[in-house]
C-alpha cells in the first residue's frame, strides 16, 4: 500500500440553512492513498460536495479530524488554511472558474503568486504547464477566447501549477461536450499514470469507470468503497 | 503516516521580496480598473473635483487676500492715515449757489497733532488738486500733490532722476515740482524733463526731479511696508472736488500749493457752482513704534472728535486693516478647508460605494483567488490598492486641473491667483487617504466572505 497522504476520521458536517439544522456528513471515514484515482458518487444532497470543500480545506468539519500530509488541519486557522490550499491542493471546478480579465499564462500562475513564487519562475512553469496540456499556442488568450474543453484544461494547468498533494474535481466534465470530456479524462488518466492523487467528483458511471476506486455516499455516510484493479 | 509528507510552513516556502509583490499587485490592481475604464473614470470625479477645486479656491482666495494685504501695506503698518471728507449734509446744501463748502483736516490739527503726541515721528501733510499741467502746447490731466520734502522717506517712494524740492524751496513756497513716473515722457517727449517748465493755470514750475515708479516689490516686507505708501492707494482721494485720482501725479511744495491755489476750490456743476474750502487733503502719520499704532490712533481719534463739530475726516489704520483683512483671510481658509472636506467625503463615499458593486460582483473571482490559496490578507490588499490607485489618480488629475484653473483664471479675468506650495501636496494626500479609509470596509467585506459560498456565486 503506498503512502497514506490524507485521512478523515469520523468526520461530522453540521450547517445551518436558515433556521434547520442540516447534517450534511454524518460521520465518515476514509483513507487516500498517494497515486489513488478516486471517484466520489452519489445522489445531490448526499454530502458530496461538502466532502470536496472539506476535502480542500476550504471548510472545517464539525467535530472528527482531517489529516493532511500528516497534519491535522481541521483545526487550522483561515490563514493556515488558504495556505494550505495554495500549497496542498490543485481545484479543478465545473464551471472552470478561471478568473476573465488575465490571460492563460496568467491564470495558471495565480497559485504561485500566492505562494510568493518570483515571478520569472512562475512565468516558467505556466509556460511548461501551458505546453503540457496542449494550450501552447494560446498563452496569451483569454478565457473568453477559448472553448469549453481549453478552459478546462487551463484549470488543470492552474491545479498543478503548485505541485499539490491532491487535485480535487468537482464534475469536471459537467459542462462539456463528450469530445472536450474525454480530453480532460485523459488528461487524468495520463495524471494518475504519472502518480498524482486525484479525487473527483461526477454523477457519470461513465467517468467513475476510469477510476481505481469510487466511494459513494448517500445521506452523508459512505454507502459503498470499492476498490478495483483497473483493467486494459 | 508517511515521514515522505512534506513538513508544513505555514509561512510559505518562498518568499519574495515584498517589493516585486507590491508591484504585482498594483499591476493587477490597475489592470482590474482599466478593464472598467468609464466606470473608473466616473467613480474618481467626484475626488477630481473635489481636489481640483480645493487648489483652485485655495489659489484665488490666496491672490485676493494678497492683494488686499499688500494694498493695506503700502499704506505703512506704522502710519496712521487722516483724510478729509466732505461730510454727507454738506453735499445737500452744496446746490445752493455761492455757497462755500468748509471742511477737512485743518492746519491747526496738524500743529494740535505734532505738538501733543510724542509718539508720533513724522506727520505728511498733503493737499490734493486735480489740475490740467500743460507744457508748451501738450495738456495732461494730473492730480498735483502739494506737499512736504520728507514726503518721500515717509512713504518710501523715491526721486529717481534729479532731486525732490528742499525745505529752503518749501519755506519760500517756490514754483518748484517734481513728476511723477510717466509724466516727463507725456509732456517732454522729445527734451530733458529736468530744468524743463510746466504750467499750471497762470503759473510756471520749474522741473527739479522725477519720481521712481511705485514699486510693488518694496511692499513685501513687512520692514519696508511702514515707510510705505502712496497718496490714494484705497481709494478715490476725498472731497478734492476733482474725484478720483488721475492717472499722473506731480509734487509741489504745500506752501505752493496754497498759494498758487488758495484754499477754496471752485466746481462747476451743470448749471452752478459749488466751493468748498479744505486746508489739507491728507495728513500721513508716522508712529515710531508699531505697539503704538492703536493707541496713537485712538488719541488722534480724540483729538480730532474734541476739535471738530462735524465728521468730515476719516482716520484709516493700515495695522487695523491688515489684521482685519488677516481675520478674513483665516475665516475663508477654514471655510475652504470645510467645503475641501465636504467634496472629498462625497467623492469618498462615491469610491466606495463603487467598490462594495465591485466587490459583490466579483464575488466569485474572489471565492476562485481564496480556493488558490489566497490569505484574506491578499484579498484586502488587492481591493485597498485598486481604491487608493482610484482615489490617487483621481487626486493627480485634480491636482494637475487645481493648477491649471487658477493661469486660466488669472490670464481671462485678470484676477491675481497664488498656488501655495502645500496646497497640491495636501489636496492629494488626503485623497489618497480617502482611498484607504472609504476601501477599508469594501475590501474588509471581500476578505471575509466565505470561500465556499463566493465559489457558489453566480
Amino acid at each position: 500500500m503506498p503512502e497514506l497522504i490524507a485521512q478523515l476520521v469520523d468526520v461530522r458536517k453540521e450547517y445551518m440553512m436558515g433556521l434547520v439544522l442540516v447534517e450534511a456528513l454524518r460521520g465518515l471515514s476514509l483513507d487516500f492513498h498517494r497515486g489513488e484515482y478516486i471517484t466520489i458518487m452519489g445522489q445531490s444532497g448526499c454530502g458530496k460536495s461538502t466532502l470536496l470543500n472539506l476535502l480542500g480545506c476550504l471548510d472545517r468539519p464539525t467535530t472528527g479530524q482531517y489529516l493532511l500530509g500528516g497534519e491535522d488541519v481541521s483545526t487550522l486557522e483561515d490563514d493556515e488554511l488558504s495556505q494550505i490550499r495554495g500549497m496542498r491542493i490543485g481545484f479543478v471546478f465545473q464551471s472552470y472558474n478561471l478568473i476573465q480579465q488575465l490571460n492563460v499564462l496568467e491564470n495558471i500562475e495565480v497559485p504561485l503568486y500566492y505562494q510568493g513564487r518570483p515571478e520569472e519562475e512562475s512565468r516558467e512553469i505556466a509556460g511548461r504547464l501551458a505546453e503540457r496540456v496542449g494550450l501552447g499556442d494560446r498563452m496569451h488568450h483569454r478565457p473568453y477566447e477559448l472553448s469549453g474543453g481549453q478552459q478546462q484544461r487551463v484549470a488543470v494547468a492552474r491545479a498543478l501549477a503548485n505541485d499539490p498533494l491532491i487535485i480535487l474535481a468537482d464534475e469536471p466534465t459537467g459542462n462539456l461536450d463528450s469530445t472536450s470530456g474525454s480530453d480532460i479524462l485523459n488528461v487524468f488518466d495520463e495524471l494518475h499514470g504519472q502518480g498524482k492523487t486525484l479525487i473527483m467528483v461526477t454523477h457519470s458511471d461513465e467517468v467513475s469507470e476510469r477510476a481505481q476506486r469510487v466511494i459513494r455516499l448517500r445521506d452523508g455516510k459512505v454507502e459503498r468503497d470499492e476498490r478495483r484493479c483497473k483493467t486494459a | 503516516m508517511s515521514a515522505a509528507a512534506k513538513p508544513l510552513n505555514t509561512r510559505g516556502p518562498f518568499r519574495v521580496a515584498s517589493v516585486q509583490r507590491w508591484v504585482r499587485t498594483v499591476q493587477l490592481g490597475m489592470k482590474s480598473l482599466w478593464l472598467r475604464k468609464l466606470r473608473s473614470l466616473l467613480t474618481v470625479l467626484g475626488i477630481v473635483f473635489g481636489v481640483c477645486s480645493v487648489i483652485a479656491m485655495l489659489a484665488i482666495g490666496e491672490g485676493l487676500s494678497y492683494e488686499a494685504q499688500e494694498q493695506i501695506r503700502r499704506l505703512g503698518s506704522n502710519n496712521i492715515i487722516l483724510r478729509s471728507v466732505k461730510p454727507p449734509e454738506e453735499r445737500r446744501t452744496s446746490s445752493e449757489q455761492s455757497y462755500v463748502v468748509e471742511y477737512g483736516l485743518s492746519y491747526k490739527d496738524v500743529d494740535r497733532i505734532r505738538a501733543t503726541i510724542p509718539s508720533v515721528e513724522i506727520l505728511v501733510p498733503s493737499r490734493n488738486i486735480r489740475k490740467d499741467v500743460w507744457s508748451a502746447t501738450r495738456r495732461i490731466d494730473c492730480d498735483i500733490v502739494g506737499t512736504v520734502p520728507w514726503y518721500q522717506e515717509m512713504r518710501n517712494h523715491r526721486v529717481e532722476r534729479g532731486r525732490f524740492f528742499t525745505d529752503e524751496e518749501l519755506e519760500r513756497s517756490e514754483n518748484v515740482c517734481v513728476l511723477g513716473n510717466g509724466l516727463p515722457e507725456a509732456l517732454f517727449p522729445i527734451d530733458e524733463a529736468i530744468g524743463g517748465k510746466v504750467r499750471v493755470d497762470g503759473d510756471y514750475y520749474r522741473v527739479v526731479g522725477v519720481m521712481e515708479p511705485k514699486s510693488r516689490q518694496a511692499v513685501s516686507s513687512q520692514a519696508n511696508a511702514n515707510v510705505n505708501g502712496l497718496n490714494n492707494p484705497a481709494g478715490p482721494a476725498p472731497g478734492t472736488g476733482a474725484g478720483v485720482g488721475a492717472p499722473y501725479e506731480m509734487y509741489i511744495p504745500l506752501t505752493a500749493a496754497k498759494n498758487r491755489f488758495g484754499e477754496t476750490l471752485v466746481e462747476r456743476t451743470s448749471g452752478s457752482f459749488s466751493a468748498e474750502r479744505v486746508e489739507l487733503h491728507e495728513a500721513t502719520v508716522k508712529v515710531k513704534n508699531i505697539e503704538d499704532v492703536v493707541e496713537t490712533w485712538h488719541i488722534i481719534s480724540d483729538l480730532m472728535k474734541s476739535n471738530h463739530k462735524k465728521i468730515d475726516y476719516e482716520i484709516i489704520v493700515p495695522l487695523d486693516l491688515l489684521r482685519q483683512a488677516e481675520r478674513t483671510k483665516r475665516i475663508f481658509t477654514i471655510v475652504l478647508g470645510a467645503i475641501a472636506a465636504i467634496s472629498l467625503l462625497v467623492g469618498g463615499i462615491g469610491i466606495m460605494n463603487i467598490m462594495l458593486a465591485t466587490v459583490t460582483e466579483r464575488t466569485r473571482e474572489i471565492g476562485i483567488r481564496r480556493a488558490l490559496g489566497a490569505k484574506r490578507k491578499d484579498i484586502i490588499m488587492q481591493f485597498l490598492v485598486e481604491c487608493v490607485l482610484l482615489s490617487a489618480t483621481g487626486g493627480i488629475i485634480g491636482v494637475a486641473l487645481g493648477l491649471a484653473i487658477p493661469q486660466v483664471i488669472s490670464f481671462f479675468a485678470e484676477l491675481k491667483t497664488i498656488v501655495t506650495f502645500w496646497s497640491p501636496f495636501v489636496a492629494f494626500s488626503i485623497s489618497a487617504l480617502v482611498g484607504v479609509v472609504f476601501g477599508i470596509y469594501p475590501a474588509m467585506r471581500a476578505a471575509n466572505m466565505d470561500p465556499v459560498e463566493a465559489l457558489r456565486h453566480e
